[in-house]
Formats: C-alpha cells, sequence, structure tokens
C-alpha cells in the first residue's frame, strides 16, 4: 500500500467531508481511503476542522419540548441495527462491495476486450467497473466533466503517467486519453464520472446510450 | 509512567467519556445545552426551517447518545466526530440511495485510553481554532462555506486556495502521530 503515488485533490477531500461531493464521486473516495491511510489521515483533519467550525457557529435557541422529547427517548433505546459494513472481498474493497450489493460484478463486454459492470447510473454521473486485458486500451475518449478512475488490480498507463493498485487519476475535461493496462494481470479500475464520456471515434459513440457510458 | 489525570483533558472530551463509559445523562445534557443549538444553525445555514433544522439536530444528537460507545478520543475530537455524524444524517437526507462507507480501521483493544493521544488531539483542536481565527474575514467566509457543503469541490478548488494555504499548515499538524497510529492498526 506505501506504493500509493496518486491521491484524492483536497479539494475533493473538503468536499468529501462536507458532504458536498456528489455520489459517483464519493463512492471513488471512499474506495480509495479505504486503500490509503495518507488520504484517511487527510480526511480526519479536514473533519477536525468541520468540528472546528462547528464550535464556533452562532447559536439558534432551540425549544425545551425539544429536548424533553429526546431526553424521553434516550430510556432503553435498543441500538439500531449497525451500519450495513461490507467487507473488503477479493480486490474489491468495502465501499465497492456495498455498491455491488455483496455479490460479484456481472461483466458486460464493450468491445476490444474490455469488459464493464455498471455500479450507479443517474443524474449526477455514472460509476461503473471496467476490466481491462493486458495490453488492451480503452477507447480514446474526453470527458464533459470530471473522470476519475481508481486502480483496483493490475495497472495501467496513458499520457499522464504510470498507475497502479490504489492510485486515482483525475481527469478533466481537457485531457483526452487512452488508458492502456500493463502486461501481466488485467488492470481492473473503478471509474466515476460526474457526467457522460465523449468518444472520439465514431462506433463508441454510437454504442454510448445503449452502454450508458 | 503514570497517566495524567483525566481532567486535563478539553471539557467536551471528559464529558464524551462519562457518556460513552458510564452512559451519564447530565453529561449528554451538557453536551446537548451545547451542540444542538449549534447543529441547528448550521442546518438553517443550509437553507432548512427553524423547525426542520431542530429535527436535524435532535437527531443527530440522538446518533451520539446511541453511538457514543463507537468515539474514539483518540482519532478525533469530539467536534469533528459530532461533525462527521452531522455531514452523514445531511447526506442520508438528501439521496435515496445508501451514502458509501470506507472500510473501518479495526479498533486496537486497548486496556486503558492513551492519555497523551486524547491530549494530541486536544492540542490539535486549540491551534486549528487559532489558525481559524487568523483568516481575515473573507476567507473565513469561504472556509466556512466550503466545510458546511455549500460550495462544489471544483469551487473550493477554484476559491479557496489562498485561505486553505494558511490552514493547512496547521491541518498537518499532529497528523504523522495519527498515521503512525493508523498503520499500527494494520
Amino acid at each position: 500500500m506505501s506504493q500509493i503515488t496518486h491521491h484524492i485533490p483536497e479539494s475533493m477531500l473538503i468536499a468529501y467531508a462536507a458532504g458536498s461531493l456528489p455520489r459517483p464521486f464519493a463512492l471513488a473516495v471512499a474506495a480509495h481511503i479505504s486503500l490509503c491511510d495518507d488520504c484517511r489521515v487527510g480526511l480526519g483533519a479536514h473533519e477536525a476542522v468541520g468540528g472546528t467550525l462547528l464550535n464556533e457557529q452562532p447559536v439558534q435557541m432551540v425549544s425545551d419540548s425539544m429536548k424533553e422529547a429526546l431526553f424521553a427517548q434516550l430510556d432503553d433505546t435498543p441500538l439500531p441495527e449497525p451500519d450495513p459494513a461490507f467487507e473488503r472481498s477479493g480486490v474489491f474493497p468495502g465501499p465497492v462491495m456495498q455498491a455491488l450489493n455483496g455479490k460479484p460484478p456481472r461483466w458486460k463486454s464493450v468491445g476490444g476486450g474490455v469488459r464493464q459492470t455498471l455500479l450507479h447510473w443517474g443524474d449526477d454521473g455514472s460509476t461503473r467497473l471496467l476490466y481491462i486485458p493486458p495490453g488492451k486500451a480503452v477507447p480514446d475518449h474526453g470527458h464533459n466533466g470530471i473522470e476519475l478512475t481508481l486502480v483496483l488490480q493490475g495497472a495501467f498507463s496513458d499520457e499522464t503517467g504510470r498507475f497502479g493498485v490504489g492510485d486515482i487519476e483525475v481527469a478533466d475535461d481537457t485531457l483526452e486519453h487512452t488508458p492502456v493496462a500493463e502486461p501481466g494481470a488485467p488492470c481492473i479500475c473503478l471509474a466515476a464520472t460526474d457526467a457522460p464520456l465523449r468518444f472520439n471515434s465514431l462506433i463508441p459513440r454510437l454504442l454510448q446510450p445503449l452502454l450508458r457510458i | 509512567m503514570p497517566q495524567p489525570p483525566e481532567k486535563t483533558y478539553s471539557d467536551q472530551t471528559v464529558l464524551m467519556l462519562a457518556v460513552r463509559d458510564r452512559r451519564d445523562r447530565a453529561a449528554f445534557g451538557l453536551l446537548f445545552d451545547y451542540f444542538a443549538p449549534r447543529l441547528k444553525g448550521v442546518a438553517m445555514r443550509s437553507g432548512l426551517g427553524s423547525g426542520a433544522a431542530e429535527d436535524v439536530a435532535q437527531e443527530v444528537m440522538l446518533t451520539v447518545w446511541r453511538k457514543a460507545e463507537k468515539f474514539d478520543p483518540h482519532r478525533a475530537q469530539v467536534s469533528a466526530w459530532i461533525f462527521q455524524i452531522a455531514r452523514n444524517r445531511r447526506i442520508d437526507l438528501v439521496r435515496k440511495e445508501n451514502r458509501p462507507i470506507p472500510e473501518e480501521i479495526k479498533m486496537v483493544d486497548r486496556v486503558e485510553d492513551d492519555a497523551n493521544q486524547i491530549l494530541a488531539m486536544d492540542q490539535e483542536a486549540t491551534q486549528l481554532k487559532l489558525a481559524l481565527n487568523r483568516l481575515k474575514p473573507d476567507q473565513r467566509a469561504l472556509v466556512e462555506k466550503a466545510y458546511l457543503g455549500e460550495l462544489s469541490h471544483k469551487e473550493i478548488s477554484d476559491q479557496t486556495g489562498l485561505a486553505l494555504g494558511t490552514v493547512k499548515s496547521r491541518i498537518r499538524l499532529g497528523l504523522e502521530r495519527l498515521r503512525h497510529e493508523l498503520k499500527g492498526m494494520r
């Protein structure tokens, strides 16, 4: 784990701490933090800032009846079920297993040997798992928004550098890139976008509505 | 080495440990009196009416009571822990789907609390408060908006650079210790 060199940008870590990150990115951040002590510590630091600001907020008086109602609930309150904690399974960190509902991914071919599993698709963007055979490329694409790619197995390289397990790439709308999987193990990634991808060649572009990417 | 007495901890930490270890209602009442009006204030900032904001404050404080045993003073100050609970509550209100939850680090089996580590967290909070109070009013306003969920991540990276630079050296203070702590838990 010590080899992680590409981390969450500070602004995203703050937005995650504040709860204002779009859901697709929040999943990628939660998955990266599950693999990266540095970013876990950074998140803790930002939450400490949030706590300090909470301490200094102007007060809004609360009613006595609310306090009484709350204290009435403290009696013998059965503890709610603990958060459904999903454990890591193989290369998939807990938050990815949570998005998979604890089941193994169901891969669908998207051409060129590349496979994907869609985890979430909505107005706020999408998240999916990508399976890229060694030496193969994800179709050349740009972005209308930002795309986060977290490596879970293997490694890929593109115009900006090399990304191994735990590394997260942040690609904005200025980057046209072609990620290529390294020889060896197939590369498995979590990809999160806040807008549809923009493919440069016709066929993937025609398939895009079908593939929902 | 003898541990320093508990009363050298901050008031908030002492009260929260009483809730955690003894289910102390009087201590919880004092935490409520301090945090509930502030939680209500934060909720109203985000646009909720007084009644709805009060409901949020109530739910957050109820979670503080119910999950008190999960409070770990070696890893977070009371205020930072309650900030997290309030943040999670806000996300759950607006999203139908489950909020992604990072894997938890296993709790260390401690025979007793490590007073030095807890004091270090309290001191970090003091340092952070000083750093935030040194910001110019407009910087301070931006930082508050960023941490209270009123800016997008893009707005944070575009607008708060200078303000965050000022806070950042303090943010990193004391974190090396925490990092060692985490490594020891793997």
